[in-house]
């Protein structure tokens, strides 16, 4: 099963080594991973999305917490939450299909971010699910480049990470 | 006053009341070894080979409680202590390992011997630091120091640019450590804690599995108070020897592999399975699915990630153990329990397993038993020694023969299975108890593969007396082919060794060989005498195995027997 777990975690010299690190070196996957400071610039705040069963997953979160730069782990999994990705889609804008892939960006309240004579650069934000969709969307009219964030996440209501 | 780094660390370690450290000097390092000759203190060991000083500190750290300390150079200097770090790693012991680094700002520029060892070692150490600013310096010793010694205990590595401790500052030394992202659970949880009482007081059938956490949390007190007082038969893993006297009449003796039958039946049988400080490895466990399937688990640890990692818990108890067993041991006396009449019937049991199959050889006058000499090494030190082993057969028929009744007095590489550190252990541990017999038994393999330390202990009058059962081959490799690969030694046998009498005397060691059973007290006895450093080499059975042994992947209770 797929979860969504962010960590907080010292900002300190390498710290994303320790993180990945343990995911190879323990056999873990990691789906998508994105990293920054937060509001507090000594700590940082990960999101990573991994893979496994419970008791796989129970050991990823207490491998986790035992890293001593660790300072406070969630997984969203059980929980209500909002999530987001980010993706950048480059597309071959001939005159025949520049109606078209506008259309598309409306509907996935995209916004078109860089424009050239032979292309259109359309920026998509939301769950995995929707940018998927708009990929997928996409697709048949000609995707030259493609970048995606990993997932954000955050609990809803008053709970926070720290 | 503003000092230089490298006063910083010397001042540091004179705060946190270290007296030795294990070293090799180099060239970035130079500004810390101008300082600690200076100061006199603490103590210098000069070893022959950087994973020597590893060893030598985790075997001062091992048997006496302390932090050990090693200091070596970068690059080839910081990359020889691989092996140690992870043995120790491996092991829970709590060491600091100091490596030189070249300048900051040469870092990254393949500069001579420059190695990152922090990127190499991320692995096998519990944490690292890379100190980058000679302000930070004090505070980052003071804190590698506590995060090696407390919770789940480990290797902390400290990475020096030569900068960083040929620049000055303020001496400021923290007095206390409080790290936001490094909190260890002490106290267990008191509502566990009475489950397990009640788990107790509810079981047939329970066996308390022990393994080295509880002698790192110093409890092998309450660990025996606790067995008395419910009548809960013991085993032990190999790093839980010492734990509970191997004489005692609720001792099993250890588990697994090469553990006991009666141990190994027990475990299979019985319907309550206490893990104290031990986690499941799978020398221990054999076939998963087939482990203590009748049992309800209960498993007490400081490290979460310990519990349920293998086997899943019923009662997880996550603390210290030493705080955990005073708390149980509480709570177990409030129970209306006869205990004695509890556990007649299984500890009868237990004796017919005993009576069924003891650990025994075939003596024989001819030729020298390796376990015989083991069984000699016992009667003559009495239990009142500091054994070490190397790895292999030599470390199975120690853990097996030797009685021991005391914790910390059985250093061995249980983890990472590292041939070649008993004897730089022994030279370790015999720095932090001059005055006490310190022994090594080892295999005429894994001597071979840290001997350089016979300099060492010769030159700082280290009286450790190194046993090596000598039997020509890598004794369980060759155990291994014989059993499982038709007898296809393949490159097993050491067909050239050095003369190890003549090897030591060349290191102005005592030697002497030993080709006849009897010959061997005499000999152990004048070695004891002598406070020099000894080899006793033993001609011993070339083709002895150890037994009982559990093929790899089998039920623990499939034993091969003999």
């Amino acid at each position: 099963m797929r979860h969504t777990i962010s960590i907080l975690v010292e900002n300190k010299f390498g710290v994303l080594a320790r993180i990945s690190g343990l995911f190879s070196g323990r056999g873990y996957n990691i789906e998508s991973l994105s990293v920054a400071p937060t509001l507090d610039a000594t700590s940082s705040r990960m999101t990573i999305v991994t893979r496994g069963d419970d008791a796989i997953v129970e050991q990823i979160t207490k491998q986790l917490n035992k890293l001593i730069d660790v300072i406070k782990v969630i997984d969203f999994t059980s929980e209500d939450y909002i999530e987001r990705e980010i993706v950048m889609v480059k597309v071959n804008a001939e005159p025949t299909n520049r109606a078209e892939i506008l259309r598309m960006a409306e509907i996935f309240r995209g916004k078109v971010v860089d424009v050239s004579s032979k292309t259109y650069t359309i920026e998509v934000t939301g769950a995995a699910g929707k940018v998927k969709a708009f990929i997928e969307m996409i697709k048949p009219l000609g995707i030259i480049e493609l970048t995606r964030s990993g997932k954000i996440a955050m609990s809803r209501g008053r709970k926070t990470l720290g | 006053m503003e000092i230089t780094g490298a006063e910083i660390f010397v001042k540091s370690l004179l705060k946190l009341k270290v007296d030795l450290i294990f070293g090799y000097p180099g060239g970035v390092v130079l500004p810390l070894y101008d300082a600690l000759f200076q100061s006199m203190k603490p103590k210098h060991i000069l070893v022959r080979h950087e994973q020597g000083a590893v060893h030598m500190a985790d075997g001062y750290a091992r048997s006496s409680g302390k932090v050990g300390v090693a200091l070596v150079t970068s690059g080839p200097g910081a990359t020889n202590t691989v092996t140690g770090i992870a043995t120790a790693y491996m092991d829970s012991i709590p060491i600091v390992v100091f490596t030189g680094q070249v300048l900051t700002a040469l870092i990254g520029n393949d500069a001579f011997q420059e190695a990152d060892i922090i990127g190499i070692t991320r692995p096998c150490v519990k944490h690292s630091f890379l100190v980058r600013d000679v302000n930070d310096l004090a505070r980052t010793i003071a804190e590698a120091f506590y995060i090696a010694s407390t919770g789940k205990q480990g290797p902390v590595l400290v990475d020096l640019p030569k900068d960083v401790v040929t620049n000055k500052a303020k001496f400021e030394f923290p007095e206390k450590i409080s790290l936001r992202s490094y909190k260890p659970t002490t106290s267990g949880h008191i509502k566990q804690i009475d489950k397990l009482a009640d788990a107790i007081a509810a079981s047939k059938k329970p066996v308390l599995y022990v393994g080295g956490g509880v002698i790192s949390s110093n409890a092998s007190d309450e660990l025996r108070k606790l067995a008395r007082a419910t009548s809960t038969p013991v085993t032990q893993t190999l790093m839980g020897l010492g734990s509970m006297p191997s004489s005692d009449r609720l001792s099993l003796g250890m588990l697994g592999m090469h553990g006991t039958y009666r141990a190994n039946m027990a475990v299979t049988n019985c319907d309550l399975l206490i893990a104290l400080g031990a986690r499941f490895d799978d020398r221990v466990t054999g076939k998963l699915d087939e482990f203590a399937v009748n049992a309800k688990i209960a498993h007490v640890d400081v490290d979460p990630t310990s519990i349920s990692k293998n086997i899943k818990c019923d009662i997880p108890v996550v603390g210290d153990l030493k705080d955990i067993l005073k708390k149980l041991n509480a709570s177990v006396k409030t129970r209306k329990v006869n205990w004695k009449s509890k556990s007649k019937d299984w500890l009868a049991q237990i004796e017919e397993w005993k009576l069924a199959n003891k650990l025994e050889y075939k003596k024989k006058k001819s030729v020298i038993k390796p376990q015989f000499i083991v069984e000699e090494i016992d009667r003559i030190t009495k239990g009142d020694a500091i054994y070490t082993t190397e790895v292999g057969q030599n470390q199975m028929w120690a853990a097996q023969y030797l009685e021991l009744s005391k914790p910390r007095t059985f250093l061995t590489s249980g983890g990472l299975g590292t041939m070649g550190y008993g004897f730089p252990a022994a030279i370790g541990a015999q720095a932090a108890f001059p005055d006490k017999v310190v022994i090594d038994i080892a295999g005429d393999g894994s001597i071979q593969m840290n001997i350089q330390e016979l300099g060492t202990a010769v030159q700082y009058r280290l009286p450790v007396i190194v046993v090596i059962l000598n039997n020509g081959f890598l004794g369980m490799v060759r155990q291994w082919q014989q059993l499982f690969y038709e007898r296809r030694y393949a490159y097993s046998c050491i067909e050239f060794q050095p003369d190890f009498v003549k090897l030591a005397e060349s290191y102005s060691a005592l030697g002497f060989r030993v080709t006849k059973p009897e010959d061997f007290a005499p000999i152990l006895e004048k070695a004891i005498k002598a406070r020099r450093t000894t080899i006793i080499d033993c001609q011993v059975d070339r083709e002895e195995n150890v037994y009982p042994m559990v093929p790899a992947g089998a039920p623990i209770n499939k034993m091969l027997l003999a």
